[in-house]
């Protein structure tokens, strides 16, 4: 493809100005001159103006006194707290809703795209009427609409909707119960964690027994038995340490318990139906691109509907569904960032917002933020190419 | 009728008649027994289904058509209990929701510029209309310039500023104004034209090149600029309606249009440059795409705000919708150059080497047998983009443009109209606007899909 670069031919006569080797080296030198004419005249004017209206330069700000409040923190914070801190406070709450965000819209996207293929009318056009409707309205205006349409017309905490006593629902946002860690909690931490651990080894255990013998192992039963009764015998041994703190309606507000902001709330729900709609649209794509012939290939082996799904469809259509769906799990964190325009205190609307319009320090505030979008970008990128390598088809 | 014969043999000389199907086999009964009530689950679905649509459909409607008010002056129309949505509320406020608060007597500039879009868009859109080349022209290139002139007004004087920055004879002669012509400016820009063919011309013929061609590509060049100078410069009498009194869809077509323009040329450069042989343009074109795309848009309208003033020299100060413009679009080539890469990549590697083999250079390969094909068959990733970017303007409402979505929420506040449906009514017709805009593309984006597909196999 080398010879893409320049005409072919004739290079006998014709001097060197059209050799396209000189030609490339040539074109080279002159981006490269232009990039860097462009950045040394951006540097030489930022210092200029960043002289003539006096903002300080460097990172130093950052151990600076913040001074203003955060209404949701994950970290202890309060207004005597640095702009570093600020910038963790934004940061963990950015990787908040992007974690609730992306389980929510994975339960929901499969579902949906499920439900897309289904054989059952109404489920089938109920799936496309969501999809098509989700995918078709601007993610700040869903989050709008949730916030300002949905949120904010819920009941006051005085006549807040109610789930079994323990969850309420306000114009104030949900509050949930508190669990509260007794004494003797910690072994039942451990015992799930045990727990989870003895569930994959038996996982292993039982996949390689099935290669050597053919007979399969009730999996999901003995997995499920581990993982619900040995916290459960913990929990009676040690006397029952975790208890949970219910909220308390006094006065006008609720006391105990743990809040979520409805900021919170309009946030990842949006975000997770919205993003949802696209999971589904992957997720259907890729079940479609596994052919008819390897489920009837499946049945004539005698594996159940089950177990055609699970050995030999979905494994298939993952190898199609995964990449698109990390395409989509960083989308949804970049989304997050819409936080501000509704005052959810993430990183954009905390450092690029706050913090910026306090310091004025634009440059600096701007680059961490962007920088710490690229990170989870890089990141993000680096294991989906391993993991593509992985699953790649070994064509023979 | 049939034969029996003395041994008592029976034989049917004639068709039996066609039985109906047995009724639990065809039918609406049947269909609904195959399709909604074959097992226990599908059955719940069914009915979860049903469920819902019932709770959500008679709603909507009754919200929507049966209980809405259709006429009235201000809030008093739409008090009361079980009142649906308050149309008169959008009424009032469409004039503000489409042009934002430009001014009235001028707003028939901005429906020219709407028709207009509309007139060389339908064409460019029915894949089997001719004149396709002349008509991306129009859109591209005329429309644009023209569309400048006439929102803004014009006349914005770049003689004046690029005779102060760059002129050659300026001290020689005085301010000549003939007919709201600069003349010393032409004067000065005919003789820096002049010199600077003539400097690229000699040096290039000098290193043993075509000179003569070298001089012919920098005349058009700057005939090109001299034509984009005039007609921005020259007073055709329109009053000057500043970009802080744009809004509305008018703001949100603009951003999304200007992307999109602005975007694809580049992304065709960057999209070529990432393909490249040549490693510095490479490795430059990668870095500038996925940077932009590793960071969300607000964050880019962030930079364009408060960093890019910070990058220009001392007193220039653009204008804040155009510094948006400006994020928007570099945000948008780099998607842009994504798209147009997957068209470079589909086309097969005999094109390239047919062109080639026809002694075409590399430009000519591109622009004659490359980038046609390519591009057609990119169509459907470009409106995809592009609905994308119409749903990401309305972004622009943090960093204080009142787009369409900007211009609701600020109507949200009118106390003349504060009633308890004005904000689903408000959200009810933006998301019907939406929709239909999004909606729209994305059907015209599959059936251009559908259409290459089966015409244009390779």
């Amino acid at each position: 493809m080398t010879d893409l670069a320049g005409p072919v031919g004739g290079r006998a006569k014709s001097s060197f100005i059209n050799d396209p080797k000189v030609r490339s080296i040539g074109l080279q030198l002159i981006a490269l001159v232009v990039v860097v004419f462009l950045g040394w005249s951006f540097t030489e004017n930022a210092r200029d103006n960043l002289a003539a209206q006096k903002i300080a330069t460097g990172f130093g700000f950052l151990d600076n006194t913040a001074g203003f409040g955060i209404n949701q923190t994950l970290i202890p914070y309060s207004e005597t707290s640095t702009y570093g801190r600020a910038f963790v406070v934004g940061l963990l709450n950015t990787l908040l809703v992007a974690v609730v965000g992306i389980f929510l819209a994975t339960i929901i996207g499969f579902l949906v795209g499920i439900g897309r293929l289904s054989k059952n009318f109404v489920v089938r056009t109920l799936s496309t009427v969501y999809v098509e409707v989700l995918r078709n309205l601007p993610p700040l205006f869903q989050i709008l609409f949730w916030y300002l349409a949905v949120l904010s017309a819920m009941p006051g905490p005085r006549n807040s909707i109610s789930l079994f006593g323990e969850v309420f629902i306000s114009n104030r946002g949900i509050i949930i119960p508190r669990p509260l860690f007794g004494e003797g909690a910690g072994i039942v931490v451990w015992a799930i964690g045990l727990a989870i651990l003895l569930a994959i080894l038996f996982r292993h255990w039982a996949a390689s027994r099935q290669e050597e013998t053919g007979r399969f192992l009730p999996v999901l039963w003995v997995n499920l038995a581990l993982i619900i009764g040995l916290p459960l015998i913990a929990m009676i041994a040690t006397g029952f340490p975790i208890s949970f703190e219910v909220p308390q309606l006094k006065g006008f507000n609720f006391v105990g318990g743990v809040q979520v902001i409805p900021e919170f709330v309009a946030l990842t729900v949006a975000l997770a139906t919205y993003t949802a709609a696209f999971i589904a649209e992957n997720v259907r794509s890729g079940i479609q691109s596994v052919s008819h012939g390897q489920t009837e290939a499946a049945h004539s082996l005698g594996l159940r509907h089950a177990q055609t799904l699970r050995l030999v469809i979905i494994p298939q259509a993952m190898r199609v569904i995964i990449p698109p769906l990390t395409s989509q799990y960083l989308n949804l964190t970049k989304n997050s960032s819409l936080a501000v325009g509704i005052g959810y205190p993430d990183l954009v609307a905390v450092f690029a917002g706050t913090a910026l319009n306090q310091t004025g320090q634009a440059i600096e505030i701007i680059a961490i933020t962007m920088g710490v979008y690229l990170l989870l970008s890089i990141i993000t990128a680096t294991i989906m190419n391993v993991y593509n390598k992985r699953v790649a088809l070994v064509e023979r | 009728m049939s034969m029996t014969f003395d041994d008592g043999t029976f034989i049917r000389n004639e068709m039996a008649p066609v039985l109906p199907p047995p009724t639990q086999r065809i039918g609406a009964v049947a269909w609904m027994r195959e399709n909604l009530f074959s097992g226990v689950l599908n059955t719940l679905l069914t009915v979860f289904g049903i469920c819902l649509v019932a709770l959500i459909v008679p709603p909507f409607v009754r919200f929507m058509f049966l209980d809405a008010v259709w006429a009235g002056e201000n809030r008093e129309a739409c008090l009361g209990p079980e009142v649906g949505a308050c149309w008169p509320f959008i009424q009032a406020k469409f004039g503000q929701l489409i042009y934002g608060f430009y001014p009235i007597s001028e707003r028939w500039r901005v429906d020219i510029v709407f028709a207009a879009g509309a007139l060389l868009l339908v064409p460019l859109m029915v894949l089997s209309w001719p004149f396709k080349r002349i008509n991306a022209f129009l859109f591209f290139v005329a429309y644009p310039v023209v569309a400048f002139v006439l929102l803004t007004g014009g006349n914005i004087n770049a003689s004046a500023f690029l005779l102060e920055r760059f002129g050659l004879i300026r001290g020689l002669v005085g301010d000549a104004q003939i007919a709201g012509v600069n003349l010393v400016f032409w004067v000065d820009y005919v003789l820096t034209a002049l010199l600077v063919m003539a400097a690229i011309g000699g040096l290039i013929a000098l290193l043993g090149g075509s000179g003569r061609s070298a001089a012919r590509t920098t005349f058009w060049v700057f005939l090109a600029f001299g034509l984009l100078i005039f007609i921005w410069d020259v007073d055709v009498g329109l009053d000057y309606v500043e970009t802080r009194q744009w809004g509305g869809l008018l703001v949100t077509l603009v951003i999304a249009v200007t992307g999109i323009v602005a975007s694809l040329p580049l992304g065709i450069l960057l999209a070529l440059g990432r393909r490249s042989q040549m490693p510095v343009v490479r490795l430059l074109s990668v870095v500038f795409i996925e940077f932009w795309r590793g960071v969300p848009l607000i964050t880019v309208l962030f930079f364009a705000t408060y960093m890019l003033p910070l990058f220009l020299p001392q007193g220039t100060n653009p204008d804040a919708l155009l510094r948006a413009l400006v994020g928007v679009a570099l945000f948008s080539a780099a998607y842009m150059a994504e798209v147009v890469r997957g068209g470079l990549q589909a086309i097969p590697k005999g094109q390239y080497e047919g062109a080639m083999a026809m002694g075409l250079t590399w430009s000519q390969m591109m622009r004659l047998i490359v980038l046609p094909q390519a591009l057609t068959l990119v169509i459907p990733g470009i409106v995809n983009s592009f609905i994308s970017l119409f749903k990401d303007t309305t972004l622009v409402l943090i960093v204080s443009i009142f787009d369409f979505l900007g211009q609701l929420r600020a109507s949200f506040t009118d106390p003349n109209w504060a009633t308890p449906v004005t904000l689903y009514t408000g959200f009810a017709f933006a998301g019907v606007v939406y929709f239909l805009f999004c909606f729209g593309m994305s059907r015209y984006s599959l059936f251009v899909e559908r259409r290459l597909n089966t015409s244009h196999r390779h």
